[in-house]
């Protein structure tokens, strides 16, 4: 007799069958003549970092702090008064789609319209930011204890009693949400430098393509040494002295062009049918041609992709979690050891912003679909596999449980697999967002339409390519939901790392 | 505060019904005291009192508390009242108390016995001292009715009645969940025993003893 499947096996191997025939159709050929020793170039960069150049160094990293504090700082404010009207419809609506838009995307689109002038960069993380920022706030929120609110005085005004219950009652969440948000906002900070914000990515992008590798390995040492020490230098109490003076170390950038600006919200974005004045019947020609060569092939390539690195990052996360639960390294002094070293290692993966390793990848190994799966990967696994080891922590297994692949394969891994579930559905909007950047560099999803279109001064293009990236993100968010709903996988947002 | 009445309450949860019909009044000035086994209907009728009367500033001592457990003692009894100061003052205090409130609640501590933990969150208090901060906030609210549930459950009996004494000097009504007869007789004029949902019992104390009242147990 067979074993009946369940309805988690079934959505699992639905997963990997689709990733699978996705294979047949993705490219994944490795196009440079010596792909190893540029690897190993970079390696020893990492070894022998190249910190003489002291002064730009030091800037790069202050222009990256200042652009995190003040993007995330203008986010989570903007984010706290979305959150208090949640429950508009409409709110709700406009949240989901500012934060389906990548901060690349935001960036590029500023820089269309205020240039390389620091507010672009302010823009491009608080924008998205406040839409993550005021989902996960809601929530939060709603979970706090009803009770302090209910014995408050009637007359009490809103924002007073707002003040003192709610938001007082599920400030240690709030904090702690925010601050790991700060960590990804130093990510998205270096990484709009590689359109040209003065931030890490910018030297990186740099230095990387004249194959300066001591100073990529020195720019990326400090960063993932920023990271690891996010805890001892942002103090509650010198946080309100960070956010007073990041404002004024952005730099100058170049001069706002006001007429720039609204040539490029009046005009530019205009579909060009209807700024020529051919109206409706011009348009449903143009937006057909622009579907058919460009958005659905970029449609296509996103989604091979995204199923492709979703399942890899699967699979990779399932491997590596082992790494951090003390039900594999042990206990004792040296397992203690073996953990410590696999959360060093999960912490720099997760650190390294997807975008840098993708754009490292494809110096390497040349343009395909590889490079873009395997950063995607290696980034999204770590912070999955950090989750579901912390997760195992908590198990406790009764004393006479086997060891080695037996008690993964019995013991643990069935435990953590509907936590694991849920965890990497929440990733896949993540992922198809990061999947859609990823064209930039040159790998055809639909940034790489979006990137082709800016570069032709082809703006309505673009914005409608956006917002077509922002629906499929959103069309994937209600999947994910809807099967962590049927596979009754709790999960909320705020248990992010 | 004129007479308060309750006409034909009842309160269900899910398909059954927890409380009523049951028909009470209080008079001004009258001291309370809800007695009957857990579960009999006690926290529920006193929720029901506070949604009728809230309106007319009827203050409530939950059995839970409501305290705020990640704000300072402090702040918790000054949330007694957030009403009668404008949002920017109330937002103030929460970054800078004033010298005035903070001499007013410390001395209300003082007489609470907690002033030690003035600035201690509530949160990392004991049952008893929690329950004596929460007594505090009530104090601090002031009103016409105070509506509170097993007041003094974590307190041992001196203390017990020190907040007893403090609550009803507050308050001129009061209604007072208790499971201690001894203290209710003592400090109630009225008593009403409650019996599933309904009210079996409803007396002056004076014409009762602890004894009369042990068939509600």
């Amino acid at each position: 007799m067979g074993m009946p499947s369940t309805a988690t096996r079934r959505v699992s191997l639905g997963l990997v069958l689709v990733a699978a025939v996705c294979l047949l159709f993705g490219d994944f050929e490795i196009s440079t003549h010596d792909p190893w020793q540029a690897l190993g170039r970079l390696f020893m960069g990492l070894i022998q970092p190249d910190l003489s150049r002291v002064d730009f160094l030091g800037e790069a990293l202050m222009r990256t702090v200042a652009f995190a504090f003040v993007g995330v700082g203008v986010g989570a404010a903007a984010g706290m008064l979305l959150a208090l009207l949640f429950r508009h419809l409409w709110v709700r609506t406009f949240c989901a789609f500012i934060r389906a838009i990548h901060e690349l995307f935001w960036a590029l689109i500023f820089l269309q319209s205020f240039g390389l002038h620091p507010i672009t960069g302010v823009l491009a993380i608080a924008i998205p930011y406040a839409g993550t920022f005021a989902k996960v706030y809601a929530e939060i929120l709603d979970e706090s204890d009803p009770q302090p609110g209910r014995t408050l005085p009637k007359s009490t005004g809103r924002l007073s009693a707002l003040v003192y219950t709610r938001i007082s009652l599920a400030w240690p969440h709030l904090v702690s949400y925010t601050a790991y948000r700060l960590e990804c906002g130093l990510r998205s900070s270096a990484v709009i430098g590689f359109v040209g914000m003065p931030t890490l990515g910018f030297h990186l992008a740099g230095a990387s393509a004249q194959g300066h590798y001591g100073t990529v390995g020195a720019l990326l040492l400090l960063f993932y040494a920023l990271i690891a020490t996010l805890r001892l230098w942002v103090r509650p109490r010198l946080l309100p002295i960070y956010l007073a003076v990041s404002p004024f170390l952005l730099g100058t950038g170049l001069p706002i062009m006001w007429s720039n600006v609204t040539r490029f919200f009046t005009r530019d974005i205009v579909p060009a049918p209807l700024r020529n004045g051919e109206g409706l019947e011009g348009l449903w020609p143009w937006l057909g041609d622009l579907l058919l060569d460009q958005a659905l092939p970029g449609i296509w390539n996103t989604l091979l992709l995204t199923q492709i690195a979703l399942v890899v990052t699967g699979i990779l996360a399932m491997l590596l979690f082992p790494l951090i639960s003390h039900h594999f390294t042990g206990r004792h002094f040296t397992g203690r050891v073996r953990g410590t070293l696999g959360h060093g290692l999960l912490v720099v993966m997760r650190s390294t912003p997807e975008y840098l390793l993708a754009f490292i990848l494809l110096q390497l190994w040349g343009p395909s679909m590889l490079p873009a799966v395997v950063a995607l990967a290696l980034h999204n696994a770590a912070i999955i596999a950090h989750l579901v080891g912390r997760r195992s922590n908590e198990i406790t297994l009764r004393q006479d449980a086997p060891g080695g692949i037996d008690r993964y394969a019995f013991e643990v891994a069935p435990r953590v697999y509907g936590p694991f579930l849920a965890l990497l559905f929440y990733r896949w909007e993540i992922i198809m967002r990061e999947t859609a950047i990823l064209g930039i560099l040159g790998i055809a999803t639909l940034g790489f339409h979006v990137d082709s279109a800016i570069q032709e001064i082809r703006f309505d293009r673009a914005m409608v390519l956006i917002v077509i990236t922002a629906l499929l993100n959103i069309g994937v968010d209600i999947l994910a939901r809807h099967l962590r709903a049927r596979l009754r996988l709790r999960h909320t947002a705020s248990c992010e790392p | 505060m004129t007479r308060l009445a309750l006409q034909n309450a009842v309160a269900d949860y899910g398909e059954g019904r927890v409380l009523g019909p049951l028909s009470l009044a209080l008079a001004p000035g009258e001291r309370v005291a809800l007695v009957g086994r857990s579960g009999a209907g006690k926290s529920t009728l006193l929720s029901v009192m506070y949604d009728q009367w809230r309106d007319r500033g009827a203050a409530l001592m939950p059995q839970e508390l409501g305290l705020v457990p990640t704000l300072s003692v402090f702040h918790n009894v000054y949330m007694g009242r957030l009403d009668r100061h404008p949002w920017w003052r109330n937002l103030l205090t929460l970054m800078r108390p004033r010298r005035r409130d903070v001499e007013e609640i410390s001395a209300l501590l003082e007489r609470l016995g907690i002033d030690d933990k003035r600035w201690a969150p509530s949160g990392e208090l004991s049952g008893g001292q929690r329950q004596r901060v929460a007594a505090a906030r009530v104090i601090h609210q002031g009103g016409g009715l105070l509506l509170a549930d097993e007041p003094v459950s974590a307190l041992d009996g001196p203390l017990s009645e020190v907040i007893l004494t403090a609550l009803t000097e507050a308050y001129p009504t009061v209604v007072l969940a208790m499971h201690d007869v001894e203290l209710a007789l003592h400090y109630c004029t009225r008593v009403i025993g409650i019996r599933d949902g309904s009210i079996a019992v409803d007396e002056p104390s004076q014409r009762l003893s602890a004894h009369d009242l042990l068939t509600l147990y």
